[in-house]
């Protein structure tokens, strides 16, 4: 995984609330292997028109967020399934972080696990922050996961809470499979003890 | 009853207060294979191949069973990868040509390999449904999945709790479909977002092992990751004979421990709600959200009255992608497709209940109506109490097990602007394929729709 620490980078407003999984990734694109751009899939089907064209008017087709590394969506973004594929089309469009009210609890898991940092912010906090975003194209918002703090285009700054684990896992670039791999005794002994209990 | 289970697959905890849990059954499908090519390249195998079981289900066709005829080269070789996987590394496969294949969701309670008590996970949100047993389970992400192919654990921070509570009887007509979209409805699809929900209440008591299924699968469309029943007689009765079900003395010795499973009487949780069962009517959704529900007597609701200016351009997102006009009666709503089906609602008492409307009648004209049971089991058992000649007589297609257009990751997909009246558990724009129109509901009120030419209340067909 990719070490985050800090990212100060333009940031794209996604003013909608609920965006589901199935917005981010169709189920077409499921299959895909992780050696594929999923950035090509990303909001494949909403970013375009009925025509099939992209949209001019979809936020990431518009060249004033054409840079953006961060996210800013609305309450309860990401829900639906457990498609990894919504991170991965998320990460290789260029994102490293998003930001929401709140998130769907398995896309957040999955998050901090590709290097895609998700952040929390008080929903009044976002509100306010996408509509920035909207009234200024372009402009940048700072992610320091060291300090855990985020700092917006008016220079607030904000705090946000993250588990001190995806924290140095992040920080580091690390794997948390090579960590529990180093527990192999701990879970030898508990399965020993186990024993084939239910199955 | 989560804290009972937590603590009995606790291997340890870290500082930070995650734990390290052993999980009991790893259920995984063909949508899997990315996980098994990440073990692969860090040269790693399935620390307990006997606690994993394999089942195609995302990418077969529900047309035929031949895997080497599938059209499309990289669905085939999802399906072919599962396989081999599984043949690699010693692990029991339900392959396409097996009775038992299905969806991994219909088929681990079916199996009998969900039992109260256990830790199960799966690479599919949908593996809530395997709560209604007493089992905690949940859907993981890919990475996740690797991780526990690599070391059959999982770390978890405990989530919060939350009981809804159904006191009463339900209604007639009413089923689990209608109980989990009412609740939806309630809560909004975020409102159980890191908890693990428990349903409890004398009207979840009264609902059959089958139901209990229905209504723990839909518990992610609420943002819970879990939904449990507490373990009782119904579950026991289930259980027995299940073939992955403990036996002789063993099943005596597990029954002993699921009686001490349900939560003790004074067990308190972070959140509390109760409803009122008898108030649940016939649900459907009308627009792209499952909390986008109401009772099949309402109505389209209307964006100008929405004060908060998100919200209402929200619906208006949500009418124009479903192409309805503001107050339109719901009862009346022409569909196109027809889908009886998924891990919601492809099990026998499913098709029991759909038959019962479509028996002796047709589906109108134009409707194009499928079913797809959720298992080979399911489709056999179908078939043995005559349901499929119901089917095929009103003018549906009898298919093969899979997913099919719950998702359509199969290519079974509906055309843009088609309205489709569905048992599946989400209707997210482009869900049942790009610019496909999705209808919740039951599986009696969706065979309802497909006689009626439109969505309506099954009491009106007096077959519930």
């Amino acid at each position: 995984m990719e070490a985050f620490s800090r990212l100060e980078a333009v940031a794209a407003p996604m003013a909608r609330a609920n965006v589901d999984t199935d917005q981010i990734t169709p189920a077409r694109f499921l299959h895909k292997p992780r050696s594929d751009n999923h950035g090509d899939y990303l909001f494949h089907d909403i970013r375009r028109g009925a025509d099939g064209r992209q949209d001019p008017d979809f936020v990431l087709n518009r060249p004033a967020y054409a840079a953006a590394r961060i996210l800013v969506a609305d309450r309860n973004f990401a829900c639906g399934s457990s498609r990894e594929t919504a991170v991965w089309a998320l990460y290789d469009h260029g994102f490293r972080a998003t930001i929401a009210p709140s998130f769907g609890d398995i896309f957040f898991a999955n998050s901090l696990k590709n290097g895609l940092l998700p952040v929390v912010l008080p929903g009044e906090v976002v509100t306010g922050l996408l509509a920035h975003l909207q009234a200024e194209p372009g402009a940048r918002v700072a992610v320091d996961l060291e300090a855990q703090v985020v700092t917006l285009p008016d220079g607030s700054r904000h705090p946000f809470e993250v588990d001190p684990f995806s924290r140095h896992c992040l920080l580091n670039g690390l794997d948390e499979l090579d960590y529990t791999a180093a527990l192999a005794p701990e879970i030898d002994a508990f399965m020993s003890r186990y024993g084939r209990h239910n199955r | 009853m989560l804290e009972k289970i937590w603590d009995r697959h606790r291997i340890l905890e870290r500082d930070d207060g995650q734990v390290l849990l052993f999980i009991d059954c790893h259920l995984v499908h063909d949508g899997t294979a990315p996980a098994f090519a990440a073990l692969r390249q860090r040269k790693l195998a399935p620390r307990a191949p006997e606690r994993i079981f394999a089942m195609p289900d995302h990418y077969v066709p529900t047309d035929h069973r031949d895997v080497a005829a599938i059209p499309d080269a990289e669905h085939r070789g999802m399906v072919e990868a599962l396989t081999r996987n599984a043949a690699g590394h010693g692990i029991t496969l339900f392959g396409l040509e097996d009775r038992r294949q299905g969806i991994v969701h219909v088929v681990g309670p079916e199996e009998g390999l969900s039992q109260p008590g256990l830790l199960i996970v799966c690479a599919d949100s949908h593996t809530s449904t395997h709560g209604a047993l007493g089992a905690l389970a949940f859907g993981v992400g890919m990475t996740e999945t690797t991780h526990v192919l690599a070391t059959q654990t999982l770390w978890q921070r405990r989530p919060r709790t939350m009981r809804i509570t159904l006191d009463g009887v339900l209604a007639e007509g009413v089923g689990a479909k209608d109980v989990a979209l009412a609740i939806i409805a309630r809560i909004g699809t975020a409102g159980a977002t890191g908890h693990v929900v428990e349903y409890a209440g004398e009207a979840i008591r009264g609902l059959s092992m089958e139901a209990r299924l229905t209504l723990c699968n839909m518990s992610i469309e609420a943002g819970a990751r879990a939904g449990m029943v507490a373990p009782d007689e119904t579950t026991y009765a289930y259980l027995a004979g299940r073939p992955y079900a403990p036996k002789g003395v063993a099943w005596d010795t597990a029954l002993a421990e699921w009686r001490r499973l349900p939560s003790d009487p004074g067990a308190v949780f972070d959140r509390e709600i109760a409803i009122d069962a008898a108030s649940i009517e016939p649900m459907v959704t009308w627009g792209t959200s499952p909390e986008d529900a109401a009772p099949i007597g309402g109505q389209v609701p209307d964006p100008a009255a929405v004060e908060d200016p998100e919200r209402r351009a929200a619906l208006e997102r949500a009418l124009a992608y479903m192409g309805l006009e503001p107050g339109a009666r719901l009862d009346g709503i022409p569909v196109d497709r027809v889908f009886i089906g998924s891990c919601t609602n492809g099990r026998i008492e499913d098709l029991r209940a759909a038959a019962a409307v479509l028996r002796g009648r047709r589906v109108a004209p134009g409707v194009r109506g499928w079913v797809v049971p959720g298992s080979g089991l399911v489709r056999a058992q179908a078939e043995a109490e005559g349901l499929h000649d119901v089917f095929t007589g009103a003018g549906f297609q009898w298919r093969q097990a899979g997913c099919s257009m719950c998702l359509g990751t199969n290519g079974e997909i509906a055309a843009p602007g088609e309205r489709c009246a569905s048992t599946s558990n989400r209707n997210f724009m482009g869900r049942q394929g790009p610019g496909a129109r999705t209808h919740l509901m039951g599986p009696a009120m969706a065979a309802a729709a497909a006689v009626a030419g439109h969505l309506t209340d099954l009491r009106r067909f007096g077959a519930a």
